[in-house]
């Protein structure tokens, strides 16, 4: 580690950490309040059906019942394009998929709620709501749903065609192309050409907290909501633009979070609760079961897709090919442009063609899970990038580092790479001692895999109070899912020189801070730090300035290195000139805001071992190690926490998750029981080696780290499973029976 | 969920009492399907009944005459008792394997007969190892064997008043051995795919008698009576120990479902019997 | 509709009294009657072991526990692990090792790990995972959860020897 830092690069304990070891945090669910009331939804059983009429008078007249609403309870409001910080939305789907109106596009889609004193008899009385449904028929896949004469969810939407608007009625909601150099060129100078087929399901994210919010109307207009999120102002402004209010009427204080991934962005709850409360006048909660955190919230998409990769003899891929068709669910949306902006961003390809189908179909309407879009295209490219350099006797490391990407190359979606780390993974992966052990027994296998994530960059805010006694309090606005308090707080503690026990973080409901945006797109250590950063540097700014008038001097004259303010013969610690704010001009507070462009993509790879019983199909992962360029890692244990993390949700996609769909378009294995995220018993030890190649867009060269592990796995696994049994997985999940099959079609 | 009732009575007669008293009533043991089945709708309630406090539903019994297991005794208890691991290792195994720790706090054998699912883990086994059912009613108390416990998929034949009292297991024979192999994608946690319980009695090297049921691929465990019947008397090779399998195989009548297709099922029949005899053949020959 | 039912139970060492419907279960009354929210819900069906406490000293998911099965027990919940100030060598291990991200799973995790190391001080990994299998965590894959039992049974190991 590099001694350039006194707390970069250590691993202190967390802030948060006494409170969530003992209990004593507050997530969603925790909150508590006089006057609760629990608010239950009632969700469509049916994948695709027009709401004929709603019925609620049996549920009103329910035994403790105070309140039910159905979307007729939200104002009118005419349709328009809102953007919560990820780009524009139509109001009406946003609406629309908190409670539905007209019709159901997707079982467990919400349809009205009820509001009583106590939970048991709010879930009595939602079974009395009568709804009538004209059940219709429903479309489940991409492939399916662009097929002509397909059930057409939105009889409104118009396929956008290559950016341009047309007058087509289909489930498609955009067919976008990026292209660079000749496809046909490239492809007539390949030696060898490699195209395959892709399937992948429907998967969640999984985390343990269901979804939960309360909300309550105040006296006095204003919105107070409550709840678990990876963005208080996206609740904000999502809740104001549903409710129809301005968003200085709505307060968001975000709980602690139990793990999101992505999946808290969207909300689902709020506005219901907080219309539920409208008519009451009473607080209102609601929580989730994890079967609506199955049916009503976004998993990430499944996917169709054929992808073609050709290269000459010496190694050199000429030319790529992705048709990608990804399921947005019940609204457009599904991360199929970061499919496309991902595929083939690993290398340097200089011919390539990406289409790029964005599909509505009647499932859940998606949200980003962990790099979105990227795992899925990784499956395919990464398998096809391992049979060709079979194919072509190579070591599959070395044909990776033959064609990777480097400074200066050009992704087919337009962007030059900057500085990024590509290489440096697979170097590591080529050094690491895994790679070379033994595989030790038959049916075993050894698979590599590497993954790109772009990161965001986006707002963020944060101030810091010096407080007398040489501490600060920092305060910022990203909801904490995984130690990014102590993250930010240690950026801050490296610009002021004093330990990062002395920085208090403390994350702040939407009147107390500046706009923050989501905690996602692994933005948060780099820009929330980096707001951490510039409000830091504005401490040392105005304390210059009081060391200044201390020892009369000109401020420019002062310097300030580790906590110690110093100028020619005079000499103070940061502590000790806190202690001198009232007597210098008053308290010291720096602020600082940020909207950094200087994001640096992060690179991952992954080795992984396996041994397939040929017998049933299953398979066991012996060892697996993930790679990650984490620009900088600031806290060394929780830049590994995330590759562990990401790679076992890429462990799982894998092999077992997938939403087992009826062909009614029901999710039959909506439970943990038999959704089968891997627990314990399921795993190796996952190793980890960082690799550090400073992103030359952040003062600390901060990547992001939260999303490109989940990358590698996916196809890691496959590549693995075709050296140990000689089969080519080329459709999620690797399940035993779908191995087996394989096996089978073989002999 | 519905309001419903609690009552924890000491003894059979006030038990077969509240059981007669009209109305729904569920009897809990650990509840780990119970409570579950009440809150998703799947049983309505008047009142629940819990047995754990009546004695007879709660002992383990050694003696020469084999084992009597209290129908609510939860799993934790028969893995943690010496002796009955050390007499009857596939049970405590299996006690082991029903879902994990915290469940297996809760969770009974008897629980786990009477709910009658077709996947349940210790049905086959319980059916390998000859067990039997006591039952107590309102016309006093009958015994039944395993196999004929279950009648369709989480309907057991149990009459209206009756209750489970205990599961009796004979005592081993010397050279018998028992296990129960299941298929799950994850290693704990898991519902059975499929599921194998076999016993075997061996003398010299030949199998004297056979026992095989499997979980998961009928509508209820399904003893597989022919396996056993052709195993007798033939030497424990790897051959006929394959074409037990077959015969398991053969005799499935598995269903495509989220937990595999039915060819799937049949495959892993096969595949377990073979390695669930296997086991047991070894487990006879280390008591020889 | 019949009454609650009162319910005597002793809970973190504390007697206490509470009054429950027979449908709610024990994880309800913790947490809605008791505000003892540091046991979480994670999915109500006793897959996540979000839930777990201790009943008489052994692990079970309160979600499938009905609160009146609590009469005369003993329970131990997560605010019950740390004596008094002090935190307990699991909850230290689990800081230091950085076990947790979110967090949600940490006090199912440390109830469980608790109840192991309570009966056997030196487990290996494949013990542990196969302890801990009734606990799901999403976070951190759980190779960092297995170091912090293995680092807290080293320290309680040294505890008792000393
Ligand atoms: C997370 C989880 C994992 C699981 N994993 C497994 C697994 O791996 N393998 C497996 O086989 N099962 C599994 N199960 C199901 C369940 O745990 C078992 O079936 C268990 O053995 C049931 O026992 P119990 O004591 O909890 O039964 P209860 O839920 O108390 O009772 C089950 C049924 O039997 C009835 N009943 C109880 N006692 C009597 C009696 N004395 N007389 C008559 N009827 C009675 C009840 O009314 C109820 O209908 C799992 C369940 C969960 C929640
Ligand atoms: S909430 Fe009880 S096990 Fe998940
Ligand atoms: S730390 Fe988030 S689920 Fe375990």
């Amino acid at each position: 580690m590099s001694t350039q830092y006194s707390v970069i690069g250590t691993r202190p304990v967390r802030h948060d950490g006494a409170d969530k070891v003992t209990g004593r945090a507050i997530y969603g669910a925790d909150f508590q309040m006089a006057g609760l009331l629990h608010g239950v939804i009632l969700r469509s059983p049916h994948a695709h059906a027009r709401i004929l009429s709603i019925d609620t008078s049996k549920a009103k007249a329910y035994p403790g019942v105070q309140a039910v609403v159905t979307a007729d309870d939200f104002p009118e409001a005419p349709d328009k394009m809102v953007d919560l910080g990820e780009g524009e939305t139509p109001l009406s789907h946003i609406r629309g998929n908190v409670l539905a109106k007209g019709k159901a596009l997707y079982r467990g889609h919400a349809v009205a709620a009820v509001a009583a004193a106590s939970l048991h008899d709010a879930e009595e009385a939602v079974k009395l709501i009568d709804v009538q449904y004209e059940v219709l028929p429903c479309a489940l896949t991409a492939p399916d749903a662009m097929k002509d004469g397909a059930p057409i969810l939105h009889e409104s939407m118009r396929t956008k065609e290559l950016g341009q608007k047309t007058d087509r009625v289909s489930n498609v909601a955009e067919h976008f192309r990026h292209v660079l150099g000749d496809i046909g060129a490239g492809f007539a100078e390949a030696e060898a050409v490699v195209e395959r087929e892709f399937n992948t399901s429907t998967v969640h994210q999984g985390y343990i907290e269901p979804h939960a919010a309360t909300a309550l109307w105040n006296n006095d207009g204003r919105v107070l909501v409550w709840c678990s999120t990876q963005g208080s102002f996206v609740v904000r402004d999502a809740t104001a633009c549903v409710l129809d209010i301005p968003v200085s009427q709505v307060k968001v204080t975000p709980t602690e979070i139990g793990g999101g991934f992505g999946g808290k962005i969207p909300v689902y709850l709020e506005p219901v609760a907080a219309i539920l409360s409208k008519q009451t006048g009473r607080p209102v909660k609601i929580v989730m079961t994890r079967r609506d955190v199955f049916e009503g919230t976004g998993p990430t998409p499944g996917c169709y897709m054929k992808v073609k990769i050709g290269a000459r003899k010496d190694g050199t891929i000429t030319a790529a090919q992705a048709y990608l068709a990804f399921e947005a669910g019940a609204y457009p949306g599904a991360m199929v442009g970061p499919a496309g902006m991902t595929v083939f961003a690993a290398y340097d390809i200089p011919n390539v063609t990406i289409d790029g189908y964005d599909v509505v179909v009647n499932k859940p309407s998606t949200a980003a899970y962990r790099a979105p879009g990227a795992p899925n295209a990784a499956f395919a490219t990464e398998t096809l990038i391992d049979e060709l350099a079979e194919k072509l006797g190579m070591d599959p490391i070395d044909f990776r580092l033959k064609n990777a990407a480097k400074e200066g190359t050009r992704r087919a979606d337009g962007p030059k790479f900057r500085k990024i780390g590509c290489v440096e993974v697979l170097q590591a992966m080529k050094a690491h001692p895994h790679y070379s052990a033994p595989l030790g027994g038959p049916n075993r296998g050894r698979g590599v895999a590497i993954g790109f994530w772009f990161n965001v960059g986006l707002q963020s805010s944060c101030t810091i109070a010096v407080n007398t006694d040489g501490h600060v309090n920092l305060v910022e606005g990203s909801t904490d899912i995984g130690g990014t308090r102590t993250s930010i707080a240690m950026q801050a503690a490296e610009v002021l020189g004093i330990p990062v026990e002395q920085v208090q973080p403390v994350v702040e409901d939407t009147d107390a801070v500046g706009y923050t945006a989501v905690t996602g797109g692994s933005r948060t250590t780099f820009a929330t730090g980096w707001a951490a950063y510039e409000a830091a540097q504005d401490v040392v700014r105005q304390m210059k300035e009081r060391a200044a008038k201390l020892w009369a001097i000109e401020p420019a004259a002062v310097q300030a290195e580790r906590g110690v303010f110093s100028s020619n013969g005079h000499s103070i610690t940061f502590k000790d000139l806190a202690t001198k704010l009232a007597t210098t001009g008053g308290p010291v507070v720096g602020r600082a805001t940020v909207n950094p462009r200087g994001v640096g993509g992060s690179f991952a790879g992954c080795i992984a071992d396996v041994e397939v019983d040929p017998e049933t199909g299953k398979t066991t992962v012996l060892r697996f190690t993930s790679v990650q360029d984490a620009g900088r890692a600031i806290h060394p244990s929780y830049v590994e926490g995330q590759m562990q993390g990401g790679s076992v949700q890429g462990i799982g996609w894998a092999l077992n998750e997938e939403y087992w769909m009826n062909p009614q378009g029901t999710m039959v294995n909506s439970s943990l029981l038999d959704y089968r995220m891997p627990t314990a018993l399921d795993l190796p030890m996952i190793e980890t080696k960082i690799v550090e190649v400073p992103n030359p867009g952040h003062p600390f060269g901060v990547r992001g780290v939260g999303e490109a592990n989940i990358v590698p796995p996916l196809a890691g696994l496959a590549n693995a499973i075709y050296h140990a049994i000689g089969v080519r997985m080329n459709r999620l999940p690797m399940n035993p029976p779908a191995i087996l099959q394989a096996l089978w079609d073989k002999k | 969920m519905k309001w419903f009732d609690y009552a924890a009575p000491k003894t059979m007669a006030e038990a077969t009492g509240l059981l007669a008293g009209g109305g729904s009533a569920h009897l809990l043991a650990g509840g780990t399907d119970l409570i579950v089945q009440l809150r998703t709708g799947r049983k309505l309630a008047d009142v629940v009944v819990d047995v754990k406090k009546i004695p007879e539903l709660n002992e383990i019994r050694l003696n020469s005459g084999g084992l009597t297991l209290g129908a609510s005794v939860p799993c934790y208890r028969i893995y943690g008792d010496k002796d009955v691991r050390r007499a009857y290792p596939a049970l405590a195994e299996v006690a082991n394997l029903i879902g994990g720790t915290q469940i297996q706090g809760r969770a009974s054998i008897g629980g786990n007969l009477c709910n009658a699912a077709p996947s349940a883990d210790a049905i086959p086994l319980l059916i390998a190892m000859s067990a039997r059912c006591r039952v107590a009613g309102p016309g006093g108390t009958r015994e039944i064997a395993v196999e004929d416990f279950c009648v369709a998929p989480g309907k057991n034949c149990l009459a209206p008043g009756e209750l489970l009292v205990s599961i009796s297991i004979p005592a081993p024979k010397p050279g018998s051995g028992a296990h129960y192999l299941r298929f799950i994608p994850r290693n704990e946690m898991d519902i059975a795919v499929a599921g194998v319980g076999a016993w075997v009695e061996m003398s010299n090297g030949t199998i004297r008698s056979a026992r095989v049921a499997l979980a998961s691929v009928a509508p209820t465990p399904l003893f597989v009576r022919e396996a056993g019947e052709f195993l007798a008397g033939r030497e424990a090779n790897e051959d006929n120990l394959r074409q037990a399998g077959e015969m398991a195989r053969v005799l499935a009548k598995p269903i495509t479902d989220m937990r595999g297709p039915a060819e799937y099922r049949r495959q892993l029949c096969a595949v377990l019997t073979r390695r669930a005899l296997e086991a047991a053949v070894a487990q006879a020959k280390g008591t020889n | 509709m019949p009454g609650k039912v009162h319910i005597h139970t002793l809970i973190n060492n504390q007697p206490t009294d509470f009054l429950c419907e027979p449908r709610q279960s024990l994880l309800e009354c913790l947490r809605d009657t008791l505000n003892l929210t540091g046991t979480k819900e994670g999915c109500n069906d006793g897959n996540c072991g979000a839930c777990t406490v201790l009943m008489d000293g052994r692990p079970v998911t309160s979600c499938l526990v009905l609160g009146v099965e609590a009469q005369d027990a003993a329970i131990t919940t997560i605010e019950g692990v740390a004596k008094g100030n002090t935190l307990h060598p699991l909850q230290q291990s689990f800081l230091e090792n950085a076990a947790l991200q979110c967090g949600i799973c940490t006090p199912g995790f440390i109830l469980a790990a608790k109840a192991l190391l309570d009966q056997e001080p030196d487990p290996s990994e494949e013990r542990i995972r196969f302890y801990l299998a009734n606990n799901l965590c999403r976070c951190t894959g759980y190779d960092k959860i297995i170091r912090a039992v293995q680092d807290a049974a080293a320290r309680m190991r040294e505890e008792a020897r000393a």
